[in-house]
């Protein structure tokens, strides 16, 4: 059975527009519509979208900080929303987040011991002060920073060190999931790698499942076994990371991967790019059928019809467009 | 002779915990239409250069050197006598178009007001213009739009009326810092396509400032590679991707994962980019550097010519080429 299965999962938040009268029923913002995805124990998820596409959403829907709409969210085969509180209690543990802005999410009232231990007297409040400590210190080693620093507080960091003691902080309780939401995009592209082979070594030794949010689709494929995209809280394309980005089938992967500059000026300057015009459409009034289809390429009439169906042109590989072909947007030269 | 020419620019802080130098005899040029590229991480001094290129420091800040730009010493200039080229013949754009913007003005009088104040035209002449110019960078039903306010575009259009605001009065330089940093990625193709664009249309030369050697690559002519305040290396653009020889820029080129290449681990420059109120003495890179000597730690290695390229390194060229290749 997978670690963790989302099926058909609806969220939706109610808007009050400025200036409505309070009797005005709210619009509805829907930040994830009908998705679907399994996680297997041990493997990672790459999440890609733009900004808007509702990444965040799916990531706090899993922890359990905002409440479905629809659908399921099944942890080892139970769902989220019947669990009894024991469950609950013990999915919390089993899922940590760790989050983009790395300053902001330490307290700076803290120092680094109590904020990595912090998590150990939530969950198992029997544990002794000393016991505490000594965790914290191993993590500490753990994610590469000197143990002997427990007593300083965050802003006496660098951004990579504060990401660091959010993982610390985030692994204290041996979670079975990880969900990382733009853990790199703050930070300096040298510190960004060091930080990227930490996840990744972490997740080997630890058996870790990771679900990994990211707007950068080189990290991601880096990073992931599994890459998931999404357009307007909807998916798009699910496959091999890899897979993905070499053959991808949707237009909207295509246009991502070709929006994408690759740090070689010959390449560069041979590929060809088509650049998709427009922004992403607001999520309170969406396009009907196809969400993509305002900035589609390959937009038909009928694409404003039905909301289109998930194929499976390969095993594992999910595409929501009935007009998917693969172009690599990487090797297409002129 | 070349347009902008900066020599040995410095920059350096008043702050309660000392003097920060955050730019240390920085020297570049460039010419009529090019485009140059800026790279560094945070703390590198890129965007100060820019903003003492520009007379725009904040108020702690002072600068050395020289700038001379199209025949006059910027840095001698009186504020007054700035604010003449400043939004007529250099101009400026910013990462987040939402704080350069004025919140309280539509955004046609933002821009007629350039145009007033530097050209001296009409108001309806200037109307005219601000219209074509939000056409010229893909604003549809421009006219419209002058009457909108800056809350009411998203992130990518901003951009666009702050690019159209800046080349209003065709200036010989755009300087562009971080300009698409804050923009989704198909928004920031869109918004590169249309500064490649515009460039040739008016000829214009740019400075673009960044991190993203994706970017770079895409975008520059020739790139210059900052840390720690200083020059490491610099030549073309493709002579540089082709075979960096500094420590840093290879390292550089090892961190970023690339979406057409499988890499396994990517390689790091190990420890964090520098504190500038604590710089190490010699070369800013050294503690961070694989290829350091005893040297490194005492003197500033001076930028030679290495083929097409400068360099600013002890180590032996060779000694660091052959990095890129393994």
């Amino acid at each position: 059975m997978s670690l963790l299965q989302v099926r058909n999962l609806d969220v939706t938040f109610d808007i009050n527009p400025r200036g409505a009268w309070p009797w005005t029923p709210p619009l509805k913002l829907q930040a994830v519509k009908d998705m679907s995805f399994d996680l297997e124990a041990g493997q990672t998820l790459g999440v890609v979208g733009e900004s808007g596409s509702g990444k965040s959403t799916l990531a706090r829907a899993i922890v359990g900080t905002v409440p479905s709409s629809g659908g399921e969210i099944l942890w080892e085969g139970r769902d989220l929303r019947q669990m009894s509180p024991r469950d609950r209690r013990r999915h919390r543990r089993d899922v940590q987040m760790v989050f983009q802005d790395p300053l902001a999410a330490l307290n700076p009232r803290m120092n680094v011991g109590q904020i990595i231990a912090e998590p150990l007297l939530t969950h198992y409040p029997d544990t002794t002060k000393a016991e505490a400590r000594r965790r914290a210190g191993e993590m500490m080693e753990r994610v590469g920073l000197l143990p002997n620093l427990l007593n300083r507080y965050p802003h006496e960091f660098s951004g990579g060190q504060c990401q660091r003691i959010g993982i610390a902080r985030a692994l204290v309780l041996e979670p079975r999931l990880l969900i990382c939401d733009e853990p790199v995009s703050a930070l300096d592209v040298s510190v960004q790698a060091q930080v990227v082979n930490l996840l990744k070594k972490l997740s080997r030794e630890m058996g870790l499942s990771m679900i990994f949010i990211a707007h950068d689709l080189s990290v991601v494929k880096h990073v992931s076994d599994r890459t998931l995209v999404m357009y307007l809280g909807r998916k798009m394309e699910e496959g091999g990371a890899k897979e993905i980005v070499r053959a991808p089938r949707h237009p909207y992967t295509q246009a991502l991967i070709a929006s994408v500059p690759i740090p070689d000026p010959e390449r560069e300057r041979a590929r060809v790019r088509p650049v998709i015009e427009g922004e992403l459409p607001s999520p309170v009034n969406p396009p009907s059928g196809c969400v993509f289809r305002t900035r589609c390429p390959k937009a038909r009439p009928d694409c404003a019809e039905g909301v289109p169906p998930m194929l499976e042109p390969d095993p594992g590989h999910r595409v929501a467009c009935p007009y998917q072909e693969v172009i690599s947007p990487l090797e297409r030269t002129a | 002779m070349p347009l902008l020419s900066v020599e040995n620019l410095g920059v350096e802080f008043q702050t309660p915990d000392g003097t920060v130098n955050a730019v240390n005899g920085l020297s570049f040029t460039v010419d009529q239409g090019e485009t140059l590229a800026i790279v560094g991480e945070s703390g590198s001094g890129k965007s100060q250069t820019a903003f003492a290129t520009m007379g725009l420091l904040a108020r702690n800040g002072r600068a050395t050197g020289k700038v001379h730009f199209d025949g006059q010493e910027l840095l001698a200039l009186p504020e007054r006598d700035l604010n003449r080229i400043r939004g007529d013949a250099v101009s400026m754009i910013f990462q987040d178009p939402m704080t350069s913007l004025n919140p309280y003005l539509k955004v046609g009088p933002q821009m007629i007001e350039v145009l007033q104040l530097h050209k001296g035209v009409g108001k309806r002449a200037a109307r005219d213009e601000a219209v074509r110019m939000l056409d010229a960078v893909r604003i549809p039903d421009a006219k419209a739009r002058l009457n909108q306010y800056p809350h009411e575009f998203s992130g990518g259009m901003r951009q666009r009326i702050m690019i159209a605001m800046s080349l209003l009065c065709r200036p010989k330089l755009l300087i562009a810092d971080e300009p698409t940093t804050a923009l989704d990625v198909t928004v920031q193709a869109q918004i590169m396509k249309l500064l490649a664009e515009i460039r040739q249309e008016f000829g214009t030369a740019m400075i673009l400032i960044t991190h993203d050697l994706g970017i770079v690559a895409d975008s520059c002519d020739r790139t210059l590679v900052m840390y720690g305040g200083r020059v490491m290396e610099e030549g073309p653009t493709d002579a540089l991707f082709a075979k960096p020889s500094h420590p840093y820029t290879v390292g550089l080129m090892k961190a970023v994962p690339r979406l057409d290449v499988d890499q396994d681990d990517l390689q790091t420059i190990p420890g964090e980019p520098p504190d500038m109120s604590r710089l190490p003495k010699g070369c800013p890179f050294s503690p961070r550097c694989a290829h350091v000597r005893d040297i490194c730690r005492g003197t500033m290695p001076p930028l030679e010519p290495h083929g097409p390229l400068l360099r600013a390194c002890h180590a032996p060229p060779a000694e660091v080429e052959k990095e890129i290749t393994a």
